[in-house]
């Protein structure tokens, strides 16, 4: 499945480093139920990112503390191939990618029923077997499809996009060169039928009227991620 | 390792007393079997390999390093496997345990006694620069039988790895990161693993077939048929008759895997 998105308007824009207009995301394909074992599982390539998501449970919660008695909890954990990188990544954690887990469970968080399932965890896995700048959004993204795969009740998708600013312009979907030599970085999920945020960081200098206008960048780039999100769904169960 | 019902045990093993398997397969095939290669950009070689739902991405990366004190003049090669807790319910995350050790060491026995790489042409100045060559394992759907789809992958992607061409000029080492050379590869190795069930031993043991074996036995072997690696599983004794029948038939179904190989 190979879907290219928006083609941008291309108005009075200047050129991007690969030619793409400032509200041009970079071409997405998502693919829901794509391993055996897991309970759900989703494979993503957006740019040269490509990221695979497992989802297992609701199940018990054998770790005790963080057990809790009216709701289930989210185990997330984001991690990079150590050859997904140009120079190679040693395995493991390290303090990106737990900062990343943490934020990203806390923006998949508000759209799962959690309290249908006292004491029991759901775990999300998410693996980055290629990176080329935004792969956090990259992950959201396609757990959301994976939980969703997965069957776990939710109230809404969760779909995520950066906006930033390179050359002094507020653009859309920030590739790694972008993201290495620009001025900021927005990265910002969004439950997109109540358009509500459930991440936002930002870094690098923006004033805020630049910052304004990059929220509602990148929401509207969300909206359109969120359609192939639909259809990676609706290609594996039907409409 | 999970509890298998008896029941479960019991119609598995009869099955194969019978000469039969539950997805229909005889005791000597394969499921099926796909390998591509260069799906990893970053990577320098790499490769996806799926054997029935087991699947795995192998990407190698190479870097410059120290020699080992006792070994000067040639390069080195680590494989290192992550068994990802998104394989499997039963994989925890974390520091890499017996299985994911156990399974690096056997692929980087059968790569380095194969002699598959000649690592003396890796050594850049003798005693102090070598190139590195990475091989990581990362383990993302695990059906059963992970040596032979290892293997697989990780030969794959050191025949398609291409590495940036380093020259000396006086003693300054120069990289050369837009020319790039393939790795010197003097031989191919494959592995065939082979579970015994009941009184059979069977190829390429399935998920539910692995759980319920009492040996299993993986050997590696060359393009050339020489035997380079063995690993010997599970606290069941085998006979040399059943050690040797196994051989034989890696002999064959080494031939075959060969051709997946680009």
């Amino acid at each position: 499945m190979i879907i290219i998105l928006t083609e941008g308007t291309n108005l009075g824009t200047k050129s991007r480093d690969d030619g793409r207009a400032f509200d041009e995301l970079r071409p997405l394909t998502i693919e829901a139920g794509v391993l055996e074992r897991a309970d759900g599982s989703a494979y993503l390539e957006f740019g040269g990112n490509k990221v695979l998501v497992a989802v297992y449970g609701p199940k018990e919660s054998f770790i005790r503390r963080f057990q809790r008695p009216d709701r289930a909890y989210i185990r997330c954990r984001y991690n990079m191939a150590p050859f997904s990188v140009d120079d190679r990544k040693r395995p493991g954690p390290d303090r990106r990618s737990v900062e990343i887990s943490k934020i990203t469970a806390e923006a998949l968080q508000p759209a799962i029923l959690l309290e249908k399932y006292p004491r029991s965890v759901i775990e999300i896995f998410i693996e980055v077997l290629e990176a080329e700048g935004g792969t956090r959004c990259a992950g959201i993204t396609a757990a959301s499809v994976a939980l969703a795969d997965a069957g776990i009740p939710m109230r809404d998708m969760v779909v995520a996009c950066a906006s930033g600013k390179v050359n002094d312009e507020v653009v859309l979907d920030l590739s790694e060169v972008e993201d290495k030599d620009g001025q900021a970085d927005v990265p910002v999920a969004i439950m997109p039928r109540s358009g509500k945020i459930t991440l936002l960081q930002s870094d690098g200098s923006l004033t805020p009227e630049e910052f304004e206008k990059a929220v509602d960048l990148a929401v509207e780039g969300c909206q359109s991620i969120s359609k192939v999100q639909k259809e990676a769904l609706k290609n594996r169960y039907g409409e | 390792m999970n509890i298998v019902p008896e029941i479960t045990r019991k119609s598995i093993t009869d099955l194969i007393n019978n000469q039969e398997r539950a997805d229909g397969r005889s005791l000597n095939d394969y499921r099926e079997i796909s390998l591509e290669t260069d799906v990893i950009s970053k990577a320098e070689g790499s490769a996806r390999v799926k054997i029935g739902n087991t699947q795995i991405v192998v990407g190698t990366k190479s870097q410059l390093g120290d020699p080992f004190p006792d070994t000067p003049k040639v390069g080195v090669i680590i494989t290192n496997s992550e068994l990802l807790p998104m394989a499997a319910p039963e994989f925890e995350s974390g520091p890499p345990d017996e299985h994911s050790v156990e399974l690096s060491r056997v692929v980087d026995r059968c790569i380095r006694e194969s002699r598959m790489v000649d690592l003396e042409k890796l050594c850049i100045i003798e005693g102090k620069k070598v190139r590195m060559v990475f091989i990581d394992l990362h383990i993302l759907d695990y059906d059963g039988n992970l040596f032979d789809a290892a293997v697989l992958g990780a030969v794959a992607a050191l025949l398609t790895t291409k590495i940036p061409k380093i020259t000396l000029e006086g003693s300054e080492i120069v990289i050369d990161a837009e020319n790039k050379e393939s790795l010197p590869i003097r031989d191919k190795a494959l592995m065939c693993t082979f579970a015994k069930i009941g009184d059979n031993m069977i190829l390429d043991p399935s998920i539910d077939e692995e759980e319920i074996l009492s040996a299993r036995l993986s050997i590696g072997m060359t393009e050339s048929g020489k035997i380079c690696a063995m690993q010997k599983g599970g606290a069941t004794p085998l006979t040399k008759e059943e050690i040797m029948s196994a051989v034989k038939l890696t002999e064959e179904k080494t031939k075959v895997l060969m051709e997946y190989l680009p």
